[in-house]
């Protein structure tokens, strides 16, 4: 029994072994892990508040007290950066977890269903994908207005055309296989087929290729809410504390590098790994990347 | 043994079975026939082989008649039941009494899945709750001769002989009344294939098992088979009883392909009947007997009026001209 267990635990390990064992994968964890505990300790980080107004310390430089300075209304930037984080890797989990979702649905039912069913998801994923994202987005928040689940929204029919794409092709190309006939002949229903044949065999090069996204899905939150279309004052995000040192870069730099330089190094940080886990999981998918 | 051709005891009573198949475009359709009218019957306890070349519907025949390939006429009578006219759910308690393994040992497992799951999969499709699936498992696996511990294996831990012995176990799982063995020796090594055979065989006896073998492999026919049919483009030419058949050929094609049989023994004459030309395209079947374009013995009948189907005892041929014991093609009379 735990000689059992242990292998478990060992079969789980071998795969992180073989990231850390690549320098660049190794590097993209620790800047994933330095960034997920930032937000996820975010209040025991900053003594700040993160949306404290104070009009006497505004536009303070870097400082031990406020370690990357204070914005146009006084607030502690360490600690909105800390806070954006939350709301960057939160949209960023979920959003793409609600694309893989409806990616694989759709893609099951393209590649497995009917042909006619087939031609018109394929048509209306590529007229989805016709669409610039900054058109998309702008057009889903002229009907919604700008908030959080706008940009999920954005980020879910940036995403889905293509995954399900990726698992229809592969499920087009097992439904004729020998092991999903057997299922067919021994009377398995079309539910059973797909989740328990199908699914297994074409969601790997998928969770690679999703992990390689997630540092573009938050670069469309911070690019949106820099835009103004994302989420709205004063809630801290990266790309709305870009917005905020934008206006005034000339002369206070700070804030505008203090927005920019987590976004640079999560999105370094997710490629790094999402990289690695291509290379060391499914070597086929190079030529993509 | 035999029990009355087409009677009320037969497990499995094909009738003029045709599967076609539509090609080309839009503009340029047309209909193949993969199975070109097709009629046996499977008793209960028997073994019936389905022998051809490789493209001659056999297993086109053997999926028409497991309901996974749609047929255009004929009809498909399984334990004195209609089955070609089901639907998906109606079909479901059939696939119970009726399993089927396919060519590839390793392909036709589920890659992801454990051996164990493989072989109690049956199980859960039927909804069988009343049995112990770890208890099953290990019953299964031994009935087909492999340890308790290759519960926990994947497919491709497997070899090709214990892979086809996994889909053996998973195919008697639900002590079914007939399996359909699709080249159950397919890709094994000599030696393996003679295991799965007696393996197979010997749950045949032990459990009443009627079995339909498909192949090309005449030596497995031999030495399983009560009774086999010959296909050639979608037709059967020859069927009868397996031991006859070997004895006297009395179709051409028949004559043809045990003679290309090779012979353990090196000393035997080895005088095979030698096929001119390649096997006819199904878009272009020839005209009167099929196989007139390739038969030694055609003559001008052949060419033009297509072969009625002789009964000679227990045997069914369609040709003109069935031949004696031991005839020997015209030209190569001298030669042998």
């Amino acid at each position: 029994m735990f000689a059992a267990a242990s292998e478990d635990r060992r079969q789980w390990l071998k795969p992180l072994v073989r990231i850390l064992r690549e320098p660049l994968g190794a590097l993209g964890i620790a800047l994933v892990i330095l960034m997920v505990g930032g937000a996820a300790l975010a209040d025991f980080l900053s003594a700040f508040e993160p949306n404290k107004i104070s009009p006497r310390d505004r536009f303070q430089g870097p400082s031990l007290t406020h370690l990357l300075g204070t914005d146009q209304l006084g607030r502690d930037l360490f600690s909105r950066v800390l806070h954006g984080g939350r709301i960057a890797l939160s949209v960023a989990l979920f959003a793409t977890a609600a694309s893989l979702i409806i990616g694989i649905v759709l893609g099951l039912i393209a590649g497995y269903g009917p042909r006619w069913l087939d031609n018109l998801m394929i048509l209306l994923f590529d007229s989805i994908k016709s669409f610039p994202t900054v058109m998309l987005a702008l057009a889903l928040v002229t009907l919604f207005g700008p908030s959080l689940t706008a940009v999920v929204v954005v980020v879910v029919l940036v995403n889905v055309p293509g995954y399900a794409r990726i698992i229809r092709t592969q499920t087009l190309a097992l439904k004729t296989s020998e092991f999903v006939t057997a299922a067919q002949s021994m009377g398995a229903s079309t539910a059973r087929i797909l989740r328990h044949h199908i699914m297994p065999n074409v969601i790997g090069p998928l969770l690679i290729l999703a992990s390689m996204d997630i540092p573009v899905v938050i670069a469309i939150e911070a690019g949106m809410s820099f835009l103004g279309l994302g989420v709205r004052p004063p809630t801290p995000s990266w790309g709305a504390i870009l917005n905020d040192g934008f206006t005034a870069i000339r002369d206070t730099p700070w804030i505008a590098i203090a927005g920019g330089l987590p976004i640079i190094l999560t999105t370094l940080g997710f490629t790094f790994l999402g990289e690695t886990l291509r290379d060391v999981f499914d070597p086929r998918l190079k030529a993509r990347g | 043994m035999h029990i009355g051709r087409g009677g009320m005891s037969a497990i499995l009573d094909v009738r003029d079975l045709r599967v076609t198949f539509r090609v080309g475009s839009i503009t340029q359709r047309r209909d193949i026939l993969g199975v070109a009218g097709v009629s046996f019957e499977v008793n209960p306890g028997e073994t019936f082989a389905l022998v051809g070349e490789s493209g001659s519907g056999k297993t086109t025949l053997a999926r028409a008649v497991n309901g996974l390939q749609e047929i255009s006429s004929g009809s498909v009578t399984f334990e004195g039941n209609r089955i070609d006219t089901l639907d998906t759910r109606s079909m479901k308690p059939v696939r119970r009494r009726m399993s089927m393994m396919f060519q590839d040992p390793v392909g036709s497992l589920s890659p992801r899945m454990k051996v164990g799951d493989l072989v109690t999969e049956p199980f859960r499709i039927h909804g069988v709750a009343d049995v112990n699936l770890r208890e099953e498992t290990r019953r299964l696996l031994s009935l087909v001769g492999l340890p308790a511990d290759f519960a926990e294996r994947y497919p491709h831990q497997l070899s090709g002989g214990q892979a086809r012995r996994v889909g053996v176990a998973r195919a008697v799982a639900l002590n079914p009344a007939m399996i359909i063995a699709d080249e159950p020796t397919a890709g094994l090594d000599v030696s393996v294939q003679g295991e799965v055979l007696n393996l197979l065989n010997d749950l045949r006896e032990r459990m009443g098992l009627a079995m339909v073998i498909i192949t090309h492999n005449l030596h497995v026919v031999h030495h399983v088979a009560d009774r086999m049919a010959v296909m050639y483009l979608g037709r059967f030419v020859e069927t009868g009883d397996t031991e006859e058949i070997f004895q006297a050929p009395a179709h051409p094609y028949t004559a043809a392909l045990l003679s290309a049989n090779p012979e353990p023994d090196p000393d035997k004459a080895h005088d095979r009947i030698m096929l001119p030309a390649e096997v006819p395209s199904l878009l272009a079947r020839p005209p009167g007997c099929e196989f007139h374009t390739r038969c030694p013995w055609a003559q001008s009948k052949c060419s033009t009026e297509p072969p009625a189907i002789v009964e000679r005892d227990e045997r069914r041929i369609a040709c003109h001209f069935p031949l004696d014991p031991g005839a020997r093609p015209p030209e190569q009379k001298g030669a042998a």
